[in-house]
């Protein structure tokens, strides 16, 4: 006999919320890192860097997450000979995933300043570091607000991919409780709508940033 | 010794030849305009002197050295020759103030204290004391080239390059700009100028350099080039010029 949906089935979804959040900004936090030194190589004045820094891009964008987390997964495990727990394999995955989409989004917005600000930089004998540190990348980061946040959104609804190896976020607790109450219908759309919860506001947020930095940026305006 | 020796400077875009073999040299504080029309190489050269762009061929003596193009020449270059732009390139998210005070202490290790006082004094030499507060955005574009050409000072360069600076504004704007410029080069500095400006090369220029196809055409005192062209480029300039602007006229003819 199946158990009906009720307070303890809804409040083991809640329960599940602060995994992919922390999924979430795991992913986000590490993939920032690797996001910001990727979109650094990307623009730089040397080829090879370059190169590895799109390669890295193509990788991670050309394949579906899902295998990117099947191959972390099980990576993990034939490399280390252990059994892996869910955890750090999917969070690798999505930081190394996340990683490739900042660092992208990133590098558009560093080549979004126009080069005479370069160059204007550069005549004041600023090295590339300075160069980068004091002109490019505080104008590049007011642009890159809208875009990063939207990532963050889609982020947030990839990690329901971390279900499929078991990992016990939103999207797993919805799996498990649709067993135990064979009642699908209601426990999905519930799912839906707490995803919907989390990602409305930072949706707002992007609007509302992407309004304000138009007013009063005014980058293009002057370029 | 001239501060400034270009020897036989060439530099080409794919099949266009934008500088060949030019040869200048540049006294300490001489005032030098490049005239000259669109496409005759003026701006490229500017370029090539602070190292924006790297020549094909010739040489570059900055006061005794000739330099070569590397990254630890080029920044110790830019200490000694400012350049400002035509289209002032200020940066947008910082300050009139630390727009000046960026340069000193991010690239020359002056106190903040220093440097921001520094900035007052550049500011008070452009009129401009009032706006060290504003933001770029918040300036007329005859405001925002006074705040570069203070930006460009502050470096305390031995040499200062201009390219085009007046060209972007609007003509009720361009006199306060020129008024800088005149100011500057009674205050001795050393100035290598690309402009239209013609009533400013006959004032205040030492040196009047006619550039056409990617050569010196002809060279010599304001006087001279603009009272008795030699060569027919530089008359059919002079009068193009002319044509369009009775004001130029009256300073020049």
């Amino acid at each position: 006999m199946a158990r009906s949906f009720g307070t303890a089935e809804f409040l083991y979804l809640l329960k599940a919320i602060p995994w992919t959040l922390l999924l979430s900004l795991g992913a986000l936090a590490g993939g920032g890192l690797i996001g910001l030194l990727i979109a650094i190589l990307r623009t730089s004045p040397f080829r090879v860097l370059r190169w590895l820094a799109t390669g890295y891009i193509e990788l991670f964008q050309g394949t579906p997450v899902l295998m990117q987390l099947f191959v972390t997964y099980y990576g993990l495990a034939v490399l280390f000979n252990i059994q892996v727990d869910a955890w750090p394999a999917v969070l690798l995955a999505f930081t190394l995933y996340s990683g490739a989409f900042l660092g992208e989004i990133w590098r558009g917005s560093i080549q979004a300043i126009p080069r005479p600000q370069w160059e204007a930089a550069e005549c004041l004998s600023l090295s590339f570091p300075k160069q980068l540190w004091y002109v490019i990348l505080p104008q590049a980061a007011r642009i890159s607000i809208p875009p990063t946040v939207g990532f963050a959104v889609l982020l947030i609804k990839s990690t329901s991919i971390a279900a499929i190896i078991g990992f016990v976020e939103l999207t797993r607790a919805g799996q498990l409780m649709t067993d135990a109450t064979f009642r699908p219908m209601i426990v999905y759309p519930i799912v839906a709508a707490l995803y919907f919860l989390l990602c409305w506001p930072l949706s707002l947020l992007a609007q509302t940033l992407e309004r304000r930095i138009d007013a009063t940026l005014g980058i293009s305006k002057h370029f | 010794m001239p501060l400034l020796a270009l020897a036989s400077i060439s530099k080409r875009f794919g099949a266009h030849q934008a500088l060949d073999g030019v040869s200048l040299a540049v006294e300490t504080g001489e005032v030098i305009a490049i005239i000259g029309r669109s496409g005759s190489g003026k701006s490229t050269l500017l370029r090539c002197i602070n190292g924006l762009e790297r020549p094909d061929s010739g040489t570059i003596e900055f006061a005794g050295k000739i330099l070569a193009p590397t990254p630890r020449q080029l920044k110790a270059l830019r200490r000694e020759i400012g350049i400002v732009f035509q289209s002032y390139n200020l940066f947008p998210h910082l300050s009139v103030e630390r727009n000046i005070t960026l340069g000193p202490t991010a690239a020359k290790g002056m106190q903040l204290d220093a440097a921001r006082e520094l900035a007052r004094r550049v500011l008070r030499m452009v009129d401009l004391e009032d706006k060290i507060a504003a933001y770029p955005q918040q300036l007329s574009g005859g405001q925002q080239q006074r705040v570069a050409i203070a930006r460009a000072l502050a470096m305390e360069p031995r040499l200062v390059l201009f390219d085009e600076i007046t060209a972007a504004l609007d003509p009720e704007l361009i006199g306060e700009v020129v008024r800088v410029l005149d100011r500057l080069a009674q205050g001795g500095m050393t100035m290598l100028l690309v402009t239209h400006e013609m009533g400013f090369a006959r004032r205040s220029a030492d040196t009047i350099v006619f550039m056409h196809q990617g050569r010196i055409w002809e060279k010599g005192p304001p006087a001279k080039l603009f009272g008795s062209p030699r060569t027919p480029e530089l008359a059919s300039f002079i009068d193009a010029i002319l044509s369009v602007d009775p004001v130029v006229k009256r300073c020049v003819g």
